[in-house]
């Protein structure tokens, strides 16, 4: 009868506990929302993303975070659904927490500024900011720009234009292959306007969108590719339509570049593996070997204090940076109030943490900052999740590069 | 005559539910259960209408989520007209629209998918689904691709003059249609159409042989569940202002069956415990864990397994009881299940949290917190703690659970005497 | 030409793996009578397992091990679970598939983590076989077309020629008739479960190498599986052979057509310009749908024919 009694206290107290989490929390910190999927078969990507944050907010709140008090990381799980992350986006603003961030899909991303810009129109007492450090879809801080959103890492067309100042001369015919949907349409879209504009040179032996995620076998396109006679692929797949890709290219022999935006993702270069040794290319924010191809120490030591501990690569110096410049705008408004936070922000100047400036344009809340285009290549001081093989940067594109003319008409909230 | 008042207290309580919580501090709506109720309430439109196929027809589809995406679609576009005073109508009636859209494109596919039955029949529409998912990802035009379509609801033209700018006036619109559907669906089940849908469902040969042509009845019941849905989807749209693929994916196509089915297919208002539930579980329960999936498949599991007739048949089989006047005798034996029941529950939450902490969560730098305390995962106490639970709990509630089911036995006896 | 040959190749390849995960599916479902949803989550599970295997005793031993791991599974699922779910008709063991495969996903990310596996090709099978017109045809290929081929004519022998075989077929059709001979047609349900699982499980040794091993690929292969399973029709092996090798072409082949409606339109005289929504399905090329095609033509033929291709009952 003790055991049992023992037990029912045991199941109060849990119950309690778990009621109480919330409430547990202390106040005297920043809290900044995290919203990405933390669930189902998209969950690697935020449960990446919020080990990097942790390990960045070591560093941020060392640095003595903002007005004093300690940053603060609130995950809420989105599924990648946009009407969960508005259900999640409601219980947010209910704590009264002023920040939200999402790094993952353009779908909630369009999702958010949309709802948190008329959140803060209809909610003027209760405001939020959005801070984009993930959705690249161009449209956000083009036609869908809004003064809650502030981008803190580059859209489509900017690594459009890096990749494409990357291309290696001697490339004469290059063959895009792009997923079906918004981010694939996008990358075809500004890929094809920066090859017309940087490299007129080079002719476009394929154009062609692939059904997301559902091709089991890409032998096909390879022999399409072949066929094609191209030197290089342009592409901006990701995860399984990247690796299948490469896989079967490797398998057939076939001997092109693949000049990619997003294969230095997580997970990408286990799966690829020595499959894209040399012919793999990327646009990165960061990859541990820029630290020790720029001789920069202290980034170097920062890389490494992750690497001690995980087998993924550290890239997110957007993130980093990210909360570095809200940190100073907090400081400088005096206050964690959104409007003013997002008055202090627009305009800001920065540096990374290699020491490269960026700065947060006002006309549409995107940030300029640099990107690397790097290969893959056994030739590299840090290998990328223990495959042996690392990133190797071929080219620099710094944010003036980068800096590009938008079509943003924001409208600007009164007060 | 009890069941009206039931329904009335069930009002009563969706009205009167969001005040509980109201945040006198900042003079403002708790706007997490807000949306939580509104969804609640399209997802009991879109479960109740998925039933109408496979608990009165007997229908089992698996593309349910097209109509209610497809209302939603069309929601956003009649809202931006709307907005651009090209279409003159009150908000309280623009769900209605949602409806005949969701309608139109249900009597298309149901021509097609109701001339087949069973597993052919399932197979159709489980094609129909994934063709318009990709089909919505793929053409901009009326889609919007993967960013979906946005809109604003403040179309200022309200019966009531309200301009919907917050969420609680966007709830109560929704449980007046919420109302209105669902008080149709159940006089549809009064009607000819509804009873020849039970025929059949229960015996299709003979449904012909007395002169009716089934496949008829089931298209037409196909294509009104499709209505229905479609005001669903056209709330949704309200709600969110947002629609994109998700809303006809399936995903939610899913979610509908097992709303429907955990909820219970044989009584009407199953669904609409179904819906509630997983609505709860889905954003409540995914708030303070990240291995929800893993209890709503250990749940949906167990269901099926030991009450195929979900909640709603569970409370049904206390009918006769009841009507006895001997419900005062299961207190007791009810009681007795719960201990077992809970230990069982906290042993096998604890296995699966330490687990997911072990792997997952270590490496995300986070702690497990019970009570307030951190507990270590890589202790042998808290593993030994859930194990003994689970197992301690698993063996006591069998026997529980056999002393159980021979009051109810007795019971059961003596009230049919 | 030389497209052609190598698409053929290649779509062969796709086929018989698909033949693979269909085979075990379509005897569960054409004695159960019910679609299991789980299937695609043993693959999944196959995958993963032989990759922690071969990690200890090389992939040879794996190729072994993990489908006989995934056959118990499958039959512990069956006893423990699909039994008692079948008392309760066919929807409820729907649905108990259904809740296993979200189990199995979440059990998978928490043993393994939610990043693909670095499960490779083992280095001995890691070679070009022949060289085609300039392509090279991988060796792992051939031994996947090997595999799956000695899969067929085992499972066929094992159908055709032993008593066990014979009465499989028999409750195939006729489950009563079969149970009302006395046979343990229980048993004969958990011996076909554990069998489909196990397939199922030797499809994902051999597939997650050849694609790629993580918590998502179970989704992506499920409805195609499904799909090969109704079009091939119910109770028939032949059927679901044929549908196998027709959707892994029609996948490989669609992808080399770059013609669309509009183009077909063209030379009858009828023009198509302007931005609107019909243009742009008229507009759309078969390479870009051709993943679709699959779910076409399952609705085209179910329309027609509710059987299935070559199915001997009502599905």
């Amino acid at each position: 009868m003790l055991l049992v009694r023992g037990l029912f206290a045991t199941v109060i107290a849990f119950s309690l506990g778990i009621a109480a989490r919330p409430a547990a929390a202390a106040e005297d910190t920043i809290k900044v929302a995290y919203i990405d999927p933390f669930s189902g078969p998209f969950a690697s990507g935020g449960d990446e993303f919020l080990k990097v944050f942790g390990y960045i907010l070591q560093k941020v709140n060392a640095d003595g975070g903002a007005l004093g008090k300690k940053f603060e990381v609130v995950p809420f799980d989105d599924k990648l659904q946009p009407a969960e992350a508005l259900i999640a986006l409601k219980n947010i603003t209910d704590q009264n927490i002023p920040f939200v961030m999402q790094c993952t899909g353009s779908n909630v991303g369009a999702a958010l500024v949309d709802g948190v810009s008329k959140h803060n129109a209809r909610n003027p007492d209760n405001r939020i900011l959005y801070l984009n450090c993930g959705a690249l879809a161009t449209e956000l801080t083009n036609e869908q720009c809004d003064f809650w959103q502030f981008r803190f890492t580059g859209n489509v067309e900017m690594r459009a234009a890096a990749r494409i100042k990357a291309l290696p001369a001697d490339i004469k015919k290059v063959y895009l292959l792009n997923q079906d949907y918004l981010f694939g349409q996008s990358v075809q879209h500004d890929t094809k306007k920066w090859l017309e504009k940087l490299r007129p040179d080079i002719q476009i032996v394929g154009d062609e969108l692939m059904p997301f995620g559902k091709v089991q076998d890409f032998s096909s396109y390879v022999a399409k590719i072949k066929a094609s006679g191209a030197q290089s692929v342009i592409t901006g797949n990701y995860n399984r339509d990247l690796n299948l890709l490469i896989k079967a290219a490797v398998d057939d022999g076939l001997n092109v570049r693949f000049d990619t935006y997003l294969a230095h993702l997580i997970g990408g270069p286990t799966a690829i593996g020595s499959a894209g040794e040399n012919r793999l290319s990327s646009v990165t924010e960061f990859h541990p070997n820029v630290p020790v191809e720029l001789n920069k120490p202290d980034a170097e030591a920062f890389d490494n204090g992750w690497r001690a501990n995980h087998d993924t690569d550290f890239s997110e110096v957007p993130f980093l940076t990210m909360f570095q410049m809200l940190a100073k705008a907090i400081d400088k408004a005096g206050s964690t109030d959104p409007m003013k936070v997002a008055l202090a922000l627009e305009d800001m100047k920065a540096t990374d943490m290699v020491g490269f400036p960026v700065q947060m344009r006002k006309e549409d809340h995107q940030i300029s900052m640099p990107y690397y285009a790097a290969h893959f290549t056994k030739d590299v001081k840090y290998d990328s999740e223990k495959t042996g093989l690392g990133w190797k940067t071929d080219f620099i594109a710094s944010s003036e590069d980068l800096t590009l003319p938008t079509t943003c008409k924001m409208k600007r909230p009164k007060s | 005559m009890r069941s009206r008042w039931l329904i009335l207290v069930l009002v009563a309580v969706a009205i009167a539910l969001p005040w509980g919580f109201y945040d006198w501090g900042h003079h403002r709506h708790a706007g997490f259960l807000i949306s939580m109720l509104s969804q609640a309430g399209m997802m009991i439109i879109l479960a109740l209408s998925y039933n109408m196929l496979l608990g009165q027809a007997g229908l089992f589809s698996l593309c349910h989520a097209t109509f209610f995406g497809i209302g939603g679609y069309a929601m956003v576009h009649f809202l931006n007209a709307a907005g651009k005073d090209e279409l003159p109508l009150p908000m309280e009636v623009m769900p209605l629209l949602a409806g005949l859209s969701g309608l139109g494109l249900a009597i298309l596919f149901g021509a097609m998918a109701t001339k087949q039955r069973a597993t052919a029949f399932a197979m159709i529409t489980l094609g129909i689904g994934e063709l318009m998912a990709t089909a919505a990802l793929m053409f901009h035009h009326f889609f919007g691709g993967e960013g979906g379509v946005t809109t604003d609801r403040m179309i200022d033209n309200s019966l009531f003059g309200l301009t919907y700018s917050s969420g609680i006036q966007v709830y109560y619109l929704i449980v007046a249609w919420t109302l209105i559907a669902v008080a149709l669906m159940y006089y549809l089940t009064l009607t000819p159409l509804g009873r020849m849908a039970n025929a059949t469902r229960d015996n299709y040969e003979r449904a012909q042989f007395i002169g009716y042509d089934p496949r008829m009845v089931r298209f037409i019941q196909f294509a009104l569940s499709g209505f229905f849905a479609g005001i669903g989807g056209g709330l949704y749209a309200i709600t969110y202002e947002i629609v994109t693929f998700d809303a006809l994916a399936a995903p939610l196509s899913a979610n509908a069956l097992l709303m429907a089915y955990i909820g219970g297919t044989t009584v009407f208002g199953g669904p609409i415990l179904g819906a509630i539930l997983i609505t709860l579980l889905q954003s409540g329960v995914s708030l303070l864990s990240n291995s929800w999936l893993v209890y709503v498949g250990v749940m949906f599991i167990a269901m099926v397994i030991f009450a195929p007739s979900g909640l709603a048949g569970i409370i049904q089989a206390h009918g006769p009881i009841k009507r006895a006047g001997r419900l005062g005798r299961l207190t007791l034996p009810y009681l007795r299940l719960v201990l077992p029941a809970l230990a069982l529950l906290l042993g096998f939450v604890g296995l699966v949290e330490l687990m997911s902490f072990l792997t997952i969560g270590a490496a995300q730098g986070k702690k497990l917190v019970l009570f307030g305390n951190a507990i270590d995962v890589h202790a042998t106490m808290p593993w030994v703690i859930s194990a003994a639970s689970l197992v301690w709990g698993a063996v006591w509630l069998r026997f529980a659970a056999a002393g159980f089911h021979r009051v109810w036995e007795n019971l059961s006896a003596e009230v049919r005497r | 030409m030389e497209t052609l040959l190598i698409s053929v190749l290649n779509g062969l390849v796709y086929g018989m793996l698909l033949f693979m995960l269909a085979s075990g599916l379509t005897l569960i479902f054409s004695m159960m009578g019910v679609l299991n949803f789980a299937h695609a989550s043993i693959y999944m599970l196959g995958a993963y397992l032989a990759f922690t295997i071969s990690q200890f005793v090389g992939f040879f031993p794996a190729l072994i091990i993990a489908p006989i791991l995934c056959g118990l599974i499958g039959a512990a699922i069956e006893i423990w679970g699909l039994r008692r779910a079948h008392q309760n008709g066919h929807i409820a063991e729907l649905l108990f598939t259904f809740g296993l495969v979200f189990i199995i996903q979440r059990v998978v990310q928490m043993t393994w983590g939610m990043l693909p596996m670095p499960y490779r090709v083992p280095p001995s099978l890691d070679f070009p076989l022949f060289v085609l017109y300039g392509s090279n045809f991988p060796a792992y290929r051939g031994f996947m077309l090997l595999i799956s081929a000695a899969m067929l004519l085992s499972t066929w022998l094992l159908l055709k020629k032993t008593r066990v075989g014979l009465i499989i077929q028999a409750a195939l059709t006729h489950p009563h008739m079969v149970s009302a001979l006395g046979h343990n047609v229980p048993r004969v349900f958990t011996t076909v479960f554990a069998g489909g699982c196990l397939l199922a499980g030797l499809a994902g040794v051999i597939g997650g190498n050849y694609q790629t091993t993580e918590p998502g690929m179970a989704d992506s292969m499920g409805p195609i599986v499904f799909v090969v399973v109704v079009f091939g029709g119910l109770g028939s092996l032949a059927g679901c052979f044929v549908a196998s090798i027709v959707m892994g072409m029609i996948q490989t082949f669609a992808v080399v057509i770059d013609y669309s409606v509009a183009d077909v339109l063209r030379p009858l005289g009828l023009a198509i310009s302007g931005d609107t929504l019909l243009t742009e399905v008229l507009t759309v090329p078969v390479a870009r749908i051709g993943a679709l095609l699959p779910f076409v033509m399952m609705v085209t033929i179910l329309f027609f024919r509710p059987r299935g291709l070559m199915g001997t009952r009502d599905t």
